[in-house]
């Protein structure tokens, strides 16, 4: 038995919609199964991983949290990946927009104004577009690989903020903690809700940069600029738009994205530069851009979804007893999943049997 | 043992896991196939490894389950990529994020435990040779496995028909399809070997290297493989000039830490990293010399029209 691809005349637009939930489906079975194999009732393991969550108002904000950076840097690449851009250093590019945008509250903690959190906004995702465009740059100057210079970066990013909250910028006051200073009220991102729980601006930012780049991807020439050159980079050549400045307008536009997701969490989340800002919001947001079929709507909810899996892991760490690594491999069965049920938006998939070989073989002689 | 001595065996301590998993991943790509899962399937093979290890007390079968969880491995990105032509970039990120997480769980039991450590294996006569003798000739087996593979690739693919064939493959599969050669399945068995290389190179880190489970102690030397085998212009012998060049780096770096110097270790640490951009900037800037050593169909989907 062996399994054969037929190419679709035109894509399908059916499965290009349901391929998602597919994954989505296939993933808690294989999750059902994990859980049993680790010894646990699956059906209270998925309880507590995918509904419990919801249950609680504290919750939801937290899913809030933790869904903004992952909406924000997973729509910036969703621009990259269809210029197929492959700048996988997101997280990097998040780590250098915390530490840029961090600096005016650090050296100048003193300073209240309504003008220090714009101010750090901004400073986050200059950074982050600065450390993105050193991959661009070496792309189109040297013709060095996309891939593996962004993610060196990201390992020089997270051993640059380590020196910087151990050395340099290490509270005077905090008994030596590998810690910066807090920042002041007016470097804090204001929540949404202060009454019934944290959320904060960052998922208005994510909000806002969805509806954007939607916007764009869709109705603005730039978008189809992305779309021509990231399906044929020969007849974007043809149509006159240059690939060179696709390549910056990707990664600077991703790595952005990306400072301003860094931002966001070091202002509203933590409140000061610590080693560890990031539990690898970076790479799951890759997992995002896909779920989303880089769609920046689609990402929105494939955002919430995976802050779901992050939020699902610590739930079931507590009432059942999981590891806590199961929330990563969770995602990485999303990931499978998806882009193995993205072939049947292409591909007729068929399973051909022995038998049935033989017999077309011989009709065909 | 004198100091340089000292020096030299841990370089190639430091080089052997990305020697064998540049090594694996050359003959993936010399196919045709781009496999970004090379540090997914290090850290599987290194936790596999070290858990066979723990639990049947021998080494080598430690390091034979090391192997043999990065092909398995490797047969699931064949599958997606293969199989089902998804997206070679994404499926191979795939597998990294999966494998690091996997391998927390699969370890987590495993973490602080002192591990069994592969012993030395002393090759009579030339071990007692002076000065290289004790270098070359008095290392463990996947040291020896690390450099056999090598010389073997090399004689795989340039002398015998079968690498003749998977190179052919991976310059372009549409004519090796019409010349009657199974790019499927010859890519399959690719994989498949790459896995296993990463695998081993697994089992060197928790049974050789550091002899204990760290989560993600791969630590990047996936990447770094990925980045050799495009260094090495996908040439096995450039591959062990370029793996030993990384190993002295991170050694290097290891001992100005020690010795301080006044310079931050953070700095020292992002050395290696920092030292694989360079290489691939030097590399790459020849646009031509690239061109003409990459396989033409690295990184494209094949599927057999009838």
């Amino acid at each position: 038995m062996r399994i054969e691809l037929e190419k679709r005349p035109a894509y399908s637009a059916l499965f290009s919609m349901l391929s998602p939930f597919i994954a989505l489906g296939l993933t808690i079975i294989a999750g059902a199964i994990l859980f049993t194999a680790l010894g646990k009732n699956p059906i209270d393991a998925l309880y507590s991983f995918f509904i419990e969550p919801l249950t609680e108002l504290w919750s939801l904000h937290e899913l809030l949290i933790k869904a903004a950076p992952l909406i924000l840097i997973a729509v910036g690449l969703s621009v990259c990946f269809r210029s197929n851009n492959w700048n996988i250093g997101a997280e990097g590019q998040f780590i250098m927009g915390g530490v840029v945008g961090s600096i005016v509250p650090i050296y100048f903690h003193e300073w209240n104004s309504f003008i220090v959190l714009p101010l750090m906004l901004i400073m986050g995702m200059i950074g982050g577009a600065l450390y993105a465009g050193i991959p661009a740059l070496l792309k189109t100057r040297f013709n060095t690989n996309e891939i593996l210079s962004s993610l060196m970066l990201v390992y020089v990013a997270e051993l640059f903020l380590d020196w910087l909250v151990r050395g340099p910028w290490r509270n005077p006051e905090g008994f030596n903690f590998p810690e910066s200073r807090s920042f002041n009220d007016s470097a804090v991102l204001p929540e949404l809700f202060p009454a019934s729980g944290g959320a904060n601006m960052g998922i208005i930012f994510a909000l806002i940069a969805t509806l954007l780049t939607w916007f764009m991807m869709r109705h603005m020439l730039k978008g189809f600029e992305v779309s021509v050159l990231g399906q044929s980079a020969r007849a974007g050549r043809f149509a006159g738009f240059s690939s060179t400045k696709m390549i910056f307008f990707a990664f600077l536009f991703s790595g952005a994205l990306a400072g301003l997701a860094g931002i966001s969490e070091v202002s509203g989340a933590i409140g000061r530069l610590q080693p560890d800002i990031s539990p690898a919001y970076g790479f799951t947001a890759i997992i995002v851009a896909f779920l989303g079929r880089l769609n920046p709507l689609g990402i929105f909810a494939a955002g919430i979804i995976l802050a779901l899996t992050y939020l699902g892991g610590e739930a079931a760490q507590i009432s059942i007893g999981l590891p806590d690594k199961v929330a990563r491999v969770f995602q990485g069965f999303l990931l499978f999943f998806v882009l193995a049920c993205d072939t049947l938006i292409h591909y007729r998939v068929r399973l051909v049997t022995a038998v049935k070989a033989r017999t077309e073989g011989e009709g065909a002689s | 043992m004198t100091l340089a001595e000292a020096i030299l065996l841990t370089i190639t301590t430091a080089a052997t896991p990305l020697l064998l998993a540049a090594i694996g991943e050359l003959v993936v790509e010399r196919s045709g196939v781009l496999n970004l899962g090379v540090e997914g399937m290090i850290v599987m093979g290194a936790v596999v490894a070290f858990a066979a290890a723990q639990l049947t007390g021998s080494a080598y079968l430690g390091a034979l389950f090391g192997m043999a969880a990065g092909c398995l491995f490797s047969l699931l990105f064949a599958f997606l990529t293969l199989t089902l032509v998804a997206n070679q970039v994404a499926t191979g990120l795939a597998l990294t994020i999966l494998g690091l997480g996997l391998s927390g769980m699969i370890g987590e039991s495993f973490v602080g435990q002192r591990g069994v450590q592969l012993e030395e294996i002393a090759i009579p006569v030339l071990s007692s040779i002076p000065l290289i003798g004790n270098l070359l000739f008095n290392q463990d087996l996947i040291f020896y496995i690390s450099i056999f593979s090598v010389f073997g690739v090399s004689w795989f693919l340039f002398k015998t028909r079968l690498g003749l064939q998977l190179r052919a493959i991976g310059d372009s599969h549409g004519s090796a399809h019409a010349l009657g050669i199974s790019v499927i399945k010859t890519r399959y068995l690719a994989v498949m070997f790459g896995g296993a290389c990463a695998g081993l190179a697994g089992a060197q880190l928790s049974l050789v290297y550091t002899p204990q489970w760290v989560e993600n102690m791969s630590a990047g030397r996936g990447w770094i493989a990925l980045a050799l085998v495009v260094f090495a212009s996908w040439r096995p012998l450039r591959v062990l000039a370029g793996a030993y060049l990384f190993g002295a780096v991170t050694i290097g770096q290891l001992h100005a830490q020690a010795l301080g110097f006044g310079i931050p270790s953070q700095f020292l640490s992002a050395l290696p990293y920092l030292a694989t951009i360079v290489v691939l900037v030097i590399i790459s800037r020849n646009r031509r010399l690239t061109l003409m050593n990459t396989p033409a169909s690295l990184g494209q989907s094949f599927v057999p029209d009838r």
